[in-house]
């Protein structure tokens, strides 16, 4: 810096600290109300960048081995926290045990971001209309937590109380996100999503996920809604287990499972407009898996 | 806060404010204006660089993240000082820029890309550079220099066939 020039940044100082470990990371957390975590910074950065957010501490959890990698145990595929979503969009794990995750991430953000941007950041930082804390809610996914206490847990669906607003407690952090494995032959999973432009926010986004018999009955299937409420909801269409998943008793399902959803208003999309849209989506999601689990070939073992 | 950064090749030492970006720091810090600022909150994609061979905004970067990995900015891309590189090359041949404020963070976004993908779709190009906004060009040409870009990539040193030869 040329000496009389005053450095003009735009996010509030604050103090940075890249521990060795994670316990080290989660004591920072503690011990500090106003520390915050950063791993690929590509929500929080734009943030300070705006002074919506004004840490006095960033704890940097990026480069901690604990929270790395992808790993396959017990009927689950763990994503460490730090998983860039580059990575997990490439990941052969994922694309063939948790398919609606492979299907969502393209549709996150854009390629530059995706390279930084991490999963367990986008599920700690709860955007009501974000694609991976949608796959998590729809699947049934456990949000691994580490303490100052140790290791913890919880459901997908209790993780996220509000718009941006989570279940995580000062000292605690996203250490994994564990999705569970359908171990059926035939899955197939679907998305589908409104937004003003490609990989902006969605005004509404569907995702699901179908799985087959060897004569295309329906042996289990999940649907969720991302952007209409305060966070994702998964809706019960189970009445359409062992049915063929015909047009029409699929739609009524899906009408008859959006009936109570509780619809933001906005200046982007009516409450009307959004509850309207879920089922349409609801219901090209389920259309879209169903194809993609029928094309599995019946006899197959994956 | 002491960082010790690998810029085109070398090993760059700077003290900088945990708060400064990679970006800042780039300009300020060592001259590397080739980075340009446009909106600084990650969606313009003028700040493009390369951040250990991916394409990343420096913007939504601080330096002291950067700490120990390899960047690569524009100024990066040529062999030798007066040189351009091929994509470099091809974005001039098919008038892929006009006022060029675009143009670093394109050509970084086009070379990720093309690292790991020689014949990529149409699709993979637009996908490549769908964090980059462009108020001049309208893309088309942009898309059309990645294209002649992968070509030329595809075709250097390729074994020629007999008919080539004769």
């Amino acid at each position: 810096m040329a000496a009389g020039l005053t450095a003009i940044m735009k996010p509030a100082s604050f103090d940075y600290v890249r521990p060795d470990s994670l316990a080290e990371a989660c004591a920072l957390l503690a011990g500090d109300e106003d520390a915050r975590v950063i791993a690929g910074g590509q929500t929080l950065v734009p943030m300070l960048a705006m002074r919506l957010a004004r840490p006095a501490k960033l704890i940097d959890i990026l480069r901690l081995p604990e929270l790395a990698g992808i790993r396959e145990q017990a009927g689950a595929v763990i994503v460490g926290a730090t998983t860039r979503q580059a990575q997990a969009e490439r990941d052969p794990v994922i694309r063939a045990s948790v398919p609606m995750l492979a299907l969502v991430l393209p549709w996150v953000g854009h390629p530059p971001t995706r390279a930084r941007g991490t999963i367990g950041g986008s599920v700690a930082h709860a955007d009501p209309s974000a694609e991976i804390p949608l796959v998590t809610v729809t699947l049934g996914a456990e949000i691994m937590l580490a303490t100052a206490q140790g290791p913890a847990s919880l459901p997908a669906n209790d993780f996220f109380t509000g718009p941006m607003e989570t279940a995580l407690r000062q000292g605690e952090c996203v250490s994994a996100i564990k999705f569970p494995i359908w171990r059926h032959r035939r899955v197939g999973a679907g998305f589908a999503e409104i937004s003003a432009r490609r990989s902006d926010f969605a005004f509404v986004a569907a995702a699901a996920q179908v799985a087959l018999d060897d004569h295309g009955r329906c042996l289990d299937l999940a649907l969720g809604i991302g952007g209409v409420g305060d966070r994702p909801l998964r809706l019960d269409v189970g009445s359409l287990v062992g049915s063929m998943l015909e047009s029409s008793p699929l739609t009524d399902a899906v009408n008859a499972a959006a009936v109570d959803i509780d619809a933001n208003n906005d200046l982007h999309a009516s409450a009307a407009y959004r509850r309207r849209v879920a089922v349409v989506l609801g219901i090209r999601a389920l259309e879209q898996a169903y194809r993609n689990a029928s094309a599995k070939s019946a006899e197959v073992a994956r | 806060m002491k960082v010790d950064l690998r810029i085109n090749g070398q090993r760059r030492f700077a003290d900088v404010e945990p708060r400064k970006t990679l970006l800042d720091t780039l300009r300020e810090n060592f001259l590397l204006n080739g980075a340009h600022a446009g909106c600084e909150h990650g969606v313009c994609g003028a700040c493009t660089v390369l951040v250990d061979g991916e394409a990343v905004r420096s913007c939504l970067m601080f330096a002291v993240q950067a700490d120990g990995y390899d960047i690569t900015t524009i100024e990066g891309l040529a062999l030798a000082p007066g040189e351009l590189s091929l994509i470099q090359d091809a974005f001039c041949e098919t008038h892929g820029l006009q006022c060029g404020y675009c143009t670093p963070g394109m050509i970084l976004a086009a070379h990720a890309l093309l690292q790991h993908n020689l014949a990529p779709t149409r699709e993979d190009i637009v996908e490549a550079i769908s964090g980059n906004i462009c108020r001049c060009t309208g893309y088309g040409q942009i898309i059309e220099a990645v294209q002649f870009a992968a070509d030329r990539m595809r075709k250097a040193n390729a074994p020629r066939t007999v008919a080539e030869l004769e």
